[in-house]
Order: structure tokens, then C-alpha cells, then sequence
């Protein structure tokens, strides 16, 4: 895993570049308690896509999220990251932002002190940190409420904190665990679109767990859905609709073709644990 | 209390209302908080002043000897004219409790993080901990006050030791429950033990941490007391508790109520003093120090 520094930054929004972003080989993980989370997962991500992945609850998603963000060594398999920087070891220093189901936040420091944090603990001061986290706060539409405490905030507004600091990084991977499925429909429709339109201005690359087909079929361009028990990999569909994506995507016919496969793809996978 | 209108009695009723109770009260919010601050202090100082009288009255009705109950005016009367007395052994109860909180405080949260960052320290510790604490503080008492130096300093390991384990149990217990997403939050972006410390599990034990400060507050003065009686310490560096135990003997009741009294409101200031220094840290997030508003 020798990497080429000159080679190391490739940031050409939505360009499949040849090497991918992230390469999961082969990954499984046993619990301590025997659960066999994932089973024998292997997939490439490339740079700029716009990855869902869909299952049933339990089929492994979370986990195989915070083995990609370094949270919780597999069991067996490995990560690559092809492009990405490498410390003296040979460690990978992906720039990765990771936005839970639920806001995260620490409700004793303010919106704007939440989102400094990442900088923070990389040592950048409050004064120097402040164009980033004023420019993160911009993007989800907060700018006002930087004083604000989590608790002074609705639902929604706390999810775009949350991602307001996954932002403030400037993160080349963003991965999202089922971020909005505890906000009611109108509110994650908004946030959904809000989300499609800084992903196309920024060009990250980004996974998003779901569990809803609709909210897969809206946002990506590839779904990768799984099943449980073992956790694994059943299906990996493309979406080939054209961004920007709006309202309009919602009631078009191409929209329902693809939520029909993708809700097929996931029944089978569901159908193969009948007791579900 | 005639002049409270049943609307606004019912608002103030209403700010107490249980949680299950969640219907909103909006036509009263701008009286709520008036009406509701007066009833706080209007309420207490009636029923004070209600007791008192009542105390009067029944020595006076029934001509209770004054060595049996005195009457408040005696009680009155011997806290002013034994004040030198009471306010010197008051000082000595406010250093020892004082000092051993603040002790208390050091010491359990030292303990606490040491034993948060070491799985070893806590294994190793923590039955010690337990043990002090379930031990009856009279029983240890007497053995304190042949090893210590002093008389003061054995009162004040045993107001100490008895302080020490709320603050040590809450701040563990605080340490402990940090949030997980948010422990997984600090892991991912590369915080080192330092900064989860001082910036995650350091405010988020706070509330526990203030939970205890609370319990030790009182029990450092219960325990200031207990171990004067325990030790029967005696001359110019009396506190309360022998000033107690003297009147007692000399069957000064007027004193000994006098003593008790000082004890009393003691007592109160230091719930009070720890009361509001918890509301003021989590007034802004915590959901103990918030007015429930719907
Ligand atoms: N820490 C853990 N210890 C043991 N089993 C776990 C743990 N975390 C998850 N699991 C199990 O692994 C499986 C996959 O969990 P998860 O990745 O959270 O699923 P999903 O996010 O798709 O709902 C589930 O059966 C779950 O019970
Ligand atoms: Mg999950």
C-alpha cells in the first residue's frame, strides 16, 4: 500500500476515477456474542458516488458504516484506501465525516461550539476555527442560530448541526447512518433535497444507510442492498437518473420504476429470512 | 389567601403539574411567573411565621416550663445574649464541614477520573471506597481520634470520609455514562484521552457530579456533628454539636434550641449555596435546571 503523495488528492466531483475511493475485501465481523454482523462483504466505492445502502434492520449496515470509519476492527477482510494519505506505518487517513441516526450533539455546548469540535481536537483555535464553522453553519441554513443550545432546536435543525459538523471538515467521504429516519416526512424530504444539493456542489462521496426505498431511490445514483443473517451483500443496482433531482423526480415514472426494483431487490433479500 | 383568583391559583398549580399532565396553560403565561414568585415566597414566610405562633401559644396556653420548651422569645433571647458563645463554636462547625467538603470534592473527583482511565485503579480501589462508606462513621470514630493528631483534625477525616463517597460514586457513575455516539464521535476524529476527558466526559458528568455535591453538602455538616458527639471534644475549640451536649447537661434548653436553630439554618444555606451553584452550570442545557414550558 504504497501511495504516490502526487497521487494521493483526486477531488474531480463525481469523476469515476480508475482507483477506487474505498476498497472493502472480503469483510466479515463475528460479535463477541457470536452475531455474524457482516459475512464475507466486498465492494469498491468510487469517488463521487452517492452510495445507499438498503436493508432490513439488522442486516449489518451500521457496522460495516463503522468499520469503514474505523470504529471496531473486522474480523477478517481489509479496508484499502487507494487515494487516500498514509501515515509513517502505513495507516490510512481518510478524510471521513460520519452523521449518526441520532443529532450527537453535547447538549452543554452551543451550535457553534459543536460544530468547532472536530477542529478542535485538532488543535485549531476558537478565533481561527471560526470562518470554517460560520461557513458549515451557512450550508444547513443556521448561520442565526450559532449561539443557540441543542435543546433551544427542533429535530431537524438538530440533524443539520450534526451535518453542519460532518461539513466542517471538508471530508471526502461522508458517511450517514440512517440520519433522517427519526424526522418526520416533510422534514426529511427538505433535508433530503438540502443534502442532494451540497452533495452536487461539493462533489463529496458519500454512503447513506436507509431503510426506506423511496428515500435510496431519490438521493443515490448506485443502491447496494443487503440482507441479514449473515449480513451480506444481495444486490447492487445503479440509478441512472439525471441530477438535479427535485419534487418533480418524486412523482415521475422513471422514479417508480426504480422504486419498484429496488423494493423487489429488497423483498427477496428479506425473503430469504422468511421468520422476518 | 382570599385575594388569589382561582385562575391564577390554578396557574400556579399548574406550573407544578406533574409530567403526565402535558396540557399547555398559554392563557396564563404572562401572570404565571408574577403570581408564581409571590406564592414562593408568600407561602413559606405564612406558614413559618403560622408554626411560631402556634409554638407561642401552646407554652403559653399550657404553661409549659421553659426547661421543657421554651418559648421562641427565650430561644430569641438566648441566641443574642449567648451569641459570643454560639457564633465562635458555629465558626469552628463552618471550618471543619467547609474544609471537608472542599476536601471531599478534590479528592472524589480525583478518585473518579483515576479510576475512569484505569480499569486497574478502579478494581483496586473501589471496595475501599464502599467499605468506608458502609461502615457507621460513630463506629470508626473513636479509633479516628486515637490515631489523629488532634481532636479538629479527627473531626474533620470524619466529616471527609463520610463527604468523600457521594461525590466519588455520582462522578463515577457521571464519568461512566457518557454517550456512546458521542465517545464514537471523538474516537473518529482522533481526540486523545485529554480531550475526551476535558471535553466530553468532564461535562457530561456534571449533573451526577452536582447530584453528589449536593448529598455531600449536608451529609459534611451531619457528619461535622455526629463526630463532635462521637469525640466530645471540649475548651475554646468547641463546635456546635458540644455546645449541644453542654446545654444539655446544664438543662439550657433555650441554648440548646438556640444551637439547634444555627444548625438548622446552617443546614439550609448550604443546600441553598449548593442548589444554586448547580443551577447556574446547568441552567443553559440540562433538562433538571430547566422550567418544563410547553
Ligand atoms: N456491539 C454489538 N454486539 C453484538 N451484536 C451486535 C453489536 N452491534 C450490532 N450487533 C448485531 O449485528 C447485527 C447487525 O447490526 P447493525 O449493523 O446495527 O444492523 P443495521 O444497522 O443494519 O440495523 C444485528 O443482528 C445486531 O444485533
Ligand atoms: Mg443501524
Amino acid at each position: 500500500m504504497t501511495i504516490d503523495p502526487a497521487q494521493a488528492v483526486s477531488s474531480d466531483a463525481h469523476a469515476s476515477a480508475s482507483r477506487p475511493l474505498v476498497s472493502l475485501r472480503g469483510i466479515s465481523k463475528v460479535f463477541s456474542n457470536g452475531t455474524t454482523a457482516l459475512q464475507n462483504m466486498s465492494m469498491d466505492i468510487r469517488q463521487g458516488e452517492f452510495i445507499s445502502l438498503l436493508g432490513p434492520s439488522g442486516c449489518g449496515k451500521s457496522t460495516v458504516l463503522r468499520i469503514i470509519a474505523g470504529l471496531g476492527d473486522p474480523s477478517s477482510g481489509t479496508i484499502e484506501w487507494p487515494t487516500s494519505n498514509h501515515d509513517a506505518s502505513g495507516k490510512a487517513l481518510p478524510e471521513i465525516s460520519f452523521v449518526f441516526q441520532e443529532p450527537t450533539l453535547m447538549p452543554w455546548a452551543t451550535v457553534f461550539n459543536n460544530v468547532w469540535l472536530p477542529l478542535r481536537l485538532k488543535g485549531i483555535s476558537k478565533q481561527a476555527a471560526r470562518d470554517r464553522v460560520l461557513e458549515a453553519l451557512e450550508m444547513v441554513g443556521l448561520e442565526k442560530f450559532a449561539e443557540a443550545y441543542p435543546r433551544e432546536l427542533s429535530g431537524g435543525m438538530k440533524m443539520r448541526v450534526s451535518i453542519a459538523r460532518a461539513l466542517v471538515t471538508r471530508p471526502k467521504l461522508l458517511l450517514m447512518d440512517e440520519p433522517f429516519a427519526a424526522l418526520d416526512e416533510i422534514t426529511r424530504f427538505k433535508l433530503n433535497n438540502d443534502l442532494l444539493h451540497l452533495w452536487e456542489k461539493f462533489g463529496w462521496t458519500v454512503i447513506f444507510v436507509t431503510h426506506s426505498v423511496f428515500e435510496s431511490v431519490y438521493l443515490s445514483n448506485r443502491i447496494v442492498v443487503m440482507a441479514a443473517r449473515p449480513g451480506r451483500v444481495v444486490n447492487d443496482m445503479a440509478v441512472d437518473a439525471p441530477y438535479p433531482r427535485d419534487e418533480d423526480f418524486r412523482t415521475s415514472s422513471i422514479y417508480n420504476d426504480y422504486c419498484k426494483d429496488a423494493s423487489l431487490a429488497l423483498h427477496s433479500a428479506m425473503g430469504a429470512n422468511d421468520h422476518l | 389567601m382570599s385575594t388569589v383568583t382561582p385562575a391564577t391559583a390554578a396557574s400556579a398549580e399548574s406550573a407544578h403539574a406533574p409530567a403526565e399532565l402535558d396540557e399547555p396553560a398559554p392563557v396564563f403565561v404572562a401572570r404565571d411567573s408574577r403570581t408564581e414568585q409571590i406564592v414562593k415566597i408568600l407561602i413559606p414566610t405564612v406558614m413559618l411565621a403560622a408554626l411560631v405562633a402556634l409554638w407561642a401559644w401552646y407554652v403559653k396556653a399550657y404553661e409549659v416550663p421553659h426547661y421543657i420548651l421554651p418559648s421562641p422569645w427565650r430561644v430569641a433571647e438566648s441566641l443574642i445574649k449567648d451569641w459570643g458563645t454560639l457564633s465562635a463554636a458555629l465558626l469552628i462547625t463552618l471550618k471543619i464541614t467547609f474544609t471537608a467538603l472542599g476536601m471531599a470534592l478534590v479528592g472524589g473527583v480525583g478518585l473518579a477520573i483515576l479510576m475512569s482511565q484505569s480499569r486497574w485503579v478502579e478494581l483496586a480501589l473501589y471496595p475501599y471506597a464502599v467499605i468506608l462508606q458502609v461502615t457507621p462513621i460513630v463506629a470508626i470514630a473513636p479509633l479516628i481520634l486515637i490515631y489523629a493528631p488532634t481532636t479538629q483534625s479527627a473531626l474533620l477525616i470524619c466529616a471527609w470520609l463520610v463527604a468523600f463517597f457521594p461525590v466519588l460514586s455520582n462522578t463515577t457513575q457521571g464519568l461512566k455514562s457518557t454517550d456512546h455516539n458521542l465517545l464514537n464521535l471523538f474516537e473518529m476524529y482522533g481526540a486523545n484521552r485529554w480531550q475526551t476527558l476535558i471535553h466530553l466526559k468532564l461535562p457530561s458528568a456534571l449533573p451526577y457530579f452536582l447530584a453528589g455535591l449536593r448529598i455531600a453538602g449536608g451529609l459534611a455538616l451531619i457528619a461535622a456533628v455526629v463526630a463532635e458527639f462521637a469525640a466530645g471534644s471540649a475548651g475554646a475549640q468547641s463546635g456546635l454539636a458540644y455546645r449541644l451536649l453542654e446545654s444539655q447537661f446544664r438543662l439550657n434548653i433555650p441554648r440548646l434550641f438556640a444551637a439547634l436553630i444555627l444548625l438548622s439554618v446552617t443546614g439550609v444555606i448550604i443546600f441553598a449555596m449548593t442548589s444554586v451553584v448547580s443551577h447556574l452550570l446547568l441552567r443553559k442545557w440540562h433538562e433538571s435546571a430547566l422550567k418544563r414550558e410547553n
